[in-house]
């Protein structure tokens, strides 16, 4: 498993994301408040990419009339049909036990910490005074 | 309950060898001056003063945005130059065209509404202006369009002036009617228009649309859009009943019917229900002359969007087994946010001889397309 770096900290804005290639595969790298997640590029339903979707949140209600929103930013819709995917989980709003968007591990590594080695830099320009997002796969 | 199967590979056979024939793409304007070259000042003049006088009872209630922005459009279709999806000819070449080896792309375009338009001179100078737009900007630019003459079938006089124009024109491949009208499109009213169109060899096309004034359920008007995408295939189940029963097949053997935009998984109960009537109900309809089914297998085809996705994915194969494999024509509807990825659409495996058949060569056949 290679440790990819395909951000630097702050390059990603809350509630936006990166859509990047490593190795071949399409990924999409998430700010969730603060918090960078990893997910395929790639819907499990028609294979729309998800980094053009809307993020957003759940709505939930324990009967007419009555509704919550909760988990503000932290669930993607497709561009296409609208299947909704918990960014942290990769989980479907319909199926999450069993359709899920594949997700990859992500840690925010410093600069210094980079320059050792080892890490594939792929296209990110790396200083040691920067923290970097970097996704293993 | 079941849980399909849908993290899996595109199924890439279905398009690689011979392309395929989608049968519902949406070509847009990128501005209203596009098909405003087309119009006579006449009616540009009427539009700028008066407008569009739709029939719909919720005319300033707007129809649209769908779940994604612009009029529910997928939303990774906005071209970078700033026009709306179904705009930009190269986006539509990178996206499906080129993408998927589309032979052909049936367009349906949903500009002009001049079969809504209760005006229905200035309907019809929309209608031909559509034409004249697809003909023009699409067709000549991109010869696998093929465009669709618009009609308003409330002016059957220019309805059909139009379809002779068009006629032997091969840019145009059908005729194109809103199954939501004023009255069921069997009605004897529009007999001329549909005369007309077999007798210049162009089948006839219901894309989903048409405000009509009418409730788009049979049980009344919908309060969320999640009631009113179902009801697409109830204002084509409305027509089928009241083309074959007032005996339009009978009157006009040649006429070929396509169901653009509402699924079919519909159809086979339908036809089931007709049926058994008929052999209680005949005397009513002594014109018909056989069974409601046979009218049906004979001129009605389905294109497949947006398609069912039953539980069990394989029913979906048993369906088109009961509609006739011959009958089932593939469309993506893009550039849409329900539009189907023919690599994904069918959640079971189709044979490949069927497959054949659903991606192009049915299409191919039905448009007398070589």
């Amino acid at each position: 498993m290679a440790r990819h770096v395909v951000a630097s900290v702050g390059e990603i804005a809350p509630g936006t994301c990166k859509a990047v290639t490593v190795a071949g595969r399409d990924i999409g790298v998430f700010n969730v408040n603060g918090e960078h997640y990893a997910l395929i590029n790639r819907c499990p339903h028609e294979g729309a990419a998800l980094c053009t979707g809307l993020i957003t949140g759940r709505f939930t209600s324990e009967r007419p009339g009555d509704y919550r929103l909760t988990h503000v930013g932290e669930m993607l819709r497709c561009p296409w049909h609208g299947w909704e995917f918990d960014i942290k989980t990769g989980s479907s709003w319909c199926h999450p036990e069993s359709v899920k968007a594949r997700t990859y591990p992500v840690t925010i590594v410093p600069g210094e910490a980079l320059a050792k080695g080892p890490f594939v830099a792929e296209t990110v320009p790396v200083t040691i005074e920067q923290d970097y997002v970097v996704v293993e796969l | 309950m079941n849980v399909a199967v849908t993290d899996r590979q595109p199924d890439t056979a279905t398009q690689s060898k011979t392309g395929f024939v989608d049968c519902d793409v949406h070509p847009y304007t990128k501005s209203p001056a596009d098909i405003d070259q087309f119009l006579p000042q006449r009616w540009r003049d009427l539009r700028a003063s008066i407008g569009a006088r739709s029939r719909s009872p919720f005319a300033n209630a707007p129809n649209y945005p769908r779940m994604s922005p612009g009029v529910g459009m997928r939303m990774d279709a906005w071209p970078e130059d700033g026009g709306h999806p179904g705009s930009n000819l190269k986006m539509m070449r990178e996206q499906l065209l080129d993408a998927f080896d589309v032979s052909y792309g049936m367009m349906m375009p949903l500009l002009g509404r001049g079969g809504d338009e209760r005006n229905v001179e200035f309907g019809a100078a929309l209608c031909t202006a559509a034409n004249d737009w697809q003909a023009q900007v699409w067709c000549d630019a991109e010869p696998r369009l093929k465009a669709s003459v618009q009609v308003t079938a409330e002016y059957p006089e220019a309805a059909v002036k139009e379809i002779e124009k068009r006629a032997g024109d091969r840019r145009f491949a059908q005729v194109m009617i809103p199954p939501r009208g004023l009255e069921p499109l069997g009605r004897r009213r529009y007999w001329p228009v549909l005369e007309a169109a077999a007798a210049n060899g162009f089948p006839i096309a219901l894309h989903l649309g048409g405000t009509s004034g009418h409730p788009s359920t049979g049980g009344g008007w919908p309060s969320f859009y999640h009631e009113e995408h179902p009801s697409y295939p109830q204002s084509k189940e409305a027509l089928v009943t009241s083309l074959v029963i007032e005996g339009v097949f009978e009157r006009i053997p040649k006429l070929k019917i396509a169901l653009v935009e509402g699924g079919f998984a519909w159809l086979p109960s339908l036809t089931w229900r007709l049926d058994k009537q008929y052999k209680r109900l005949h005397a009513e309809v002594p014109h018909l002359k056989r069974l409601p089914s046979e009218y049906i297998r004979d001129h009605i085809w389905v294109t497949t969007q947006p398609i069912e996705e039953p539980e069990r994915p394989e029913d979906l194969l048993a369906t088109c087994e009961w509609i006739g494999w011959d009958r089932i024509m593939f469309s993506t509807d893009y550039p849409h946010w329900d539009q189907d990825d023919p690599r994904y659409a069918f959640k079971a495996p189709i044979p490949e001889k069927e497959k054949q058949m659903i991606f192009r060569d049915n299409a191919m056949a039905f448009y007398r397309l070589v």
